[in-house]
């Protein structure tokens, strides 16, 4: 059961992403992202990590891609007219992705995951994962925080543009 | 009867009240909301319709039923269609964790009065309340319109922004309830409620909640003397609708949220829990009803300002000291 | 400080806002209360008659010509004694603005307002006026005024009999 659940799953991921990939208007192309994001969560809850599950939807699917489609539409990267309202039958790839990941929600709401065969021999609580994140792999956490610091910090620096790094300088003419 | 179908059955029942609630509580809440704000500008607000306007909702709802339904040629029309539906059902969902009264004993048996107590109902919250932000965008985008574009960016980063104080703000009450369910953290609260144990978190959370909810002083997604009506300016009739009844439900279920992480859901004195619980949900919702006849709108350089200069590095500050005190009282074990 | 004016100014808009919900509305409620208009309110437009019962109107157009809408027309004729009215006076009420310029150019004090505003139909077109519908049975706000006592003079009064008039000089016996 949990098995069939978790294939389903990994084939609505694989399908979103691969339309994903091929869409030519961007905010199609996150639509199909999040349904990805979607199965992924589920699957991190079959494998017995609520709070990862809950964290990929907050996270990815709330935030960032949230963040992508604030770009997307800042920049007008939408092509033309001719993308513009495709009809029903261009959508059915997301009603049926929307639809199986639905189907595979209520599914695992009455079965329990931990029970049958092909479960996860173990279940992460958000304590557990507090305890492995900042007890056990607490080095790691940091240099990778501090990796995003970094990042965050040279995005800041080449965000600034030539002109105001060269005031910065000092040697503006 | 098997107990599978009594269980089921009790879900149903709660559901059912839920949603009937939910539904007739936004529907009033407009009423209430025009009333009240009628009277803080000494009017007297929809009284037409039925005894002092009781029926005011009803033909709120048949008018919007009636309207023609308008779809712009140029709008992607399936996006177009699901966005109003995104944004009322992510408002509904949220309902399902949040304990609105103490367990009761029906047919000898203890019945908890929530829907469905996650372990991670805190998360839940947030995790729908970040979707919630998907109908209003595409919505925006799908209507292809310039007003309707600009008010879903503006929808967009501002609930993002507020989203992160809303969450932050939590992350205390987490810390001092140790636990993400929503049942434990009004245990928690038997005591004394968190909004008097820590204030800042308390205003904080106030405050993001008011942004979240899209409405006076941050409307700026809708500011209608600006953008028209913002995302849904090109929206008419019953989809118009959703998203009109969404933002009540929302304004609801804020307050209820509110009610649950800080003012002790259903722990009071003398009256029975279920009264205490809407009690306070009806004060917070009066808050934001009393906010809305009170303030202007913000502009939108100050609502970043405000978000990201103030109230981020407020509600992280606040994170570190609640955690640093709970440390000193009681000194981890292991 | 200024943290602290900001939140005294807050509370202070939240007091007033509070204490404006119990205050009495200042709201009318129209259709069952009503509210007195004031004695020169102008709205419905109204076509008196002279003391003794006839036609104030003359049919002069200079009303028509002062309407800033164009809402006023008519067509004037002579009666037989040389008296002349409107054939038929008509008034669009549903561009009428109600400035009251027809009632400052009327020579004759026929046109006039009256204080009835409740003016509304769901048909526009009930709102266009005839004369019969405009035409009162009373002098309205000037009761003793008949322009042919003052005017008119040899159409419909004998020369040298009307109000504040001498009889008519003999040219000849004038000459010294």
């Amino acid at each position: 059961m949990t098995a069939a659940i978790f294939y389903i799953l990994s084939a609505a991921a694989l399908l979103a992403t691969l339309m994903a990939i091929t869409r030519k208007n961007p905010v199609h192309a996150v639509i199909y992202l999040v349904h990805a994001f979607f199965a992924l969560a589920l699957i991190f809850f079959i494998l017995g990590a609520p709070l990862v599950a809950a964290w990929e939807v907050i996270i990815y699917a709330g935030a960032i891609m949230v963040l992508f489609l604030f770009i997307i539409m800042m920049l007008e990267l939408t092509p033309g007219e001719a993308a513009r309202g495709p009809g029903w039958q261009r959508w059915a790839p997301v009603i049926l992705l929307s639809g199986s990941i639905v189907v595979c929600t209520l599914l695992l709401m009455t079965a329990e995951p931990q029970a049958g065969p092909g479960g996860p021999n173990f279940y992460a609580s958000p304590r557990d994962f507090g305890y492995g994140l900042f007890k056990e792999y607490a080095l790691a956490v940091e240099i990778v925080s501090f990796q995003l610091l970094f990042a965050a910090v040279g995005a800041f620096y080449v965000g600034r543009g030539e002109r105001t790094r060269r005031r910065a300088r000092g040697d503006e003419r | 009867m098997p107990e599978w179908l009594v269980t089921t059955i009790l879900i149903l029942v709660k559901l059912g009240f839920v949603f009937f609630l939910l539904l007739t509580g936004a529907a009033y809440m407009v009423l209430a909301e025009r009333k009240l704000l009628g009277r803080m500008q000494l009017r007297y607000g929809p009284n037409r319709v039925g005894p002092f306007g009781l029926l005011q909702p009803l033909a709120d709802a048949v008018k919007l039923v009636t309207k023609e339904d308008f779809i712009p040629s140029q709008a992607d029309k399936f996006l177009f269609f699901i966005a109003p539906g995104i944004a009322a059902v992510t408002a509904l969902l949220t309902f399902a964790v949040v304990p609105f009264g103490p367990p009761i004993r029906l047919f000898g048996r203890e019945v908890p009065l929530v829907i469905c107590d996650l372990n991670i109902g805190v998360l839940y919250f947030l995790g729908l309340s970040s979707l919630a932000v998907y109908g209003v965008t595409l919505g925006g985008w799908a209507s292809n319109s310039k007003y309707a574009l600009l008010g879903s960016i503006r929808a967009l980063s501002q609930l993002i922004s507020y989203e992160l104080s809303m969450g932050l703000a939590i992350v205390p009450v987490v810390l001092m309830a140790r636990s993400f369910s929503l049942t434990n953290i009004v245990n928690a609260q038997a005591g004394l409620p968190f909004a008097i144990l820590n204030p800042p978190a308390f205003l904080i959370f106030l405050v993001s909640v008011l942004a979240e909810s899209k409405r006076i002083p941050f409307d700026l997604p809708e500011a209608e003397n600006e953008i028209v009506a913002g995302f849904h300016t090109e929206y008419s009739g019953m989809r118009f609708g959703l998203f009109f009844v969404g933002e009540y439900i929302n304004v609801i279920i804020l307050s209820s949220m509110v009610t649950v992480l800080f003012l002790g859901g259903w722990h009071g004195p003398l009256l029975p829990g279920i009264v205490w619980f809407f009690l306070k949900v009806g004060f917070i919702s009066f808050l934001f009803i009393w906010t809305r006849g009170t303030l202007p709108r913000l502009r939108y350089d100050q609502l970043m300002h405000f978000g990201w200069k103030i109230l981020v590095p407020l509600a992280l500050v606040n994170v570190i000291v609640t955690g640093a005190i709970l440390l000193l009282l009681n000194p981890a074990k292991g | 400080m200024n943290l602290y004016q900001d939140i005294k100014a807050t509370a202070q808009a939240y007091w007033i806002t509070l204490r404006n919900m119990f205050r009495k509305p200042v709201t009318i409620q129209y259709p069952e209360q009503k509210r007195v208009p004031f004695e020169r309110y102008r709205a419905r437009i109204v076509l008196t008659r002279d003391p003794d019962g006839g036609e104030r109107c003359v049919a002069c157009y200079l009303c028509s010509a002062a309407c800033p809408v164009d809402c006023i027309s008519m067509q004037a004729a002579e009666a037989e004694d040389g008296r002349r009215y409107a054939t038929w006076f008509r008034i669009n009420f549903t561009r009428c603005i109600f400035c009251g310029m027809c009632t400052e150019a009327c020579p004759t004090r026929a046109i006039q307002m009256t204080a009835d505003y409740e003016i509304c139909r769901r048909d526009p077109l009930t709102l266009v006026y005839e004369k019969e519908d405009l035409l009162i049975d009373g002098p309205g706000k000037e009761p003793d005024y008949n322009f042919y006592r003052h005017a008119g003079i040899g159409v419909v009064n004998p020369r040298g009999q009307g109000e504040e008039e001498r009889p008519p000089a003999d040219v000849r016996s004038l000459l010294p």
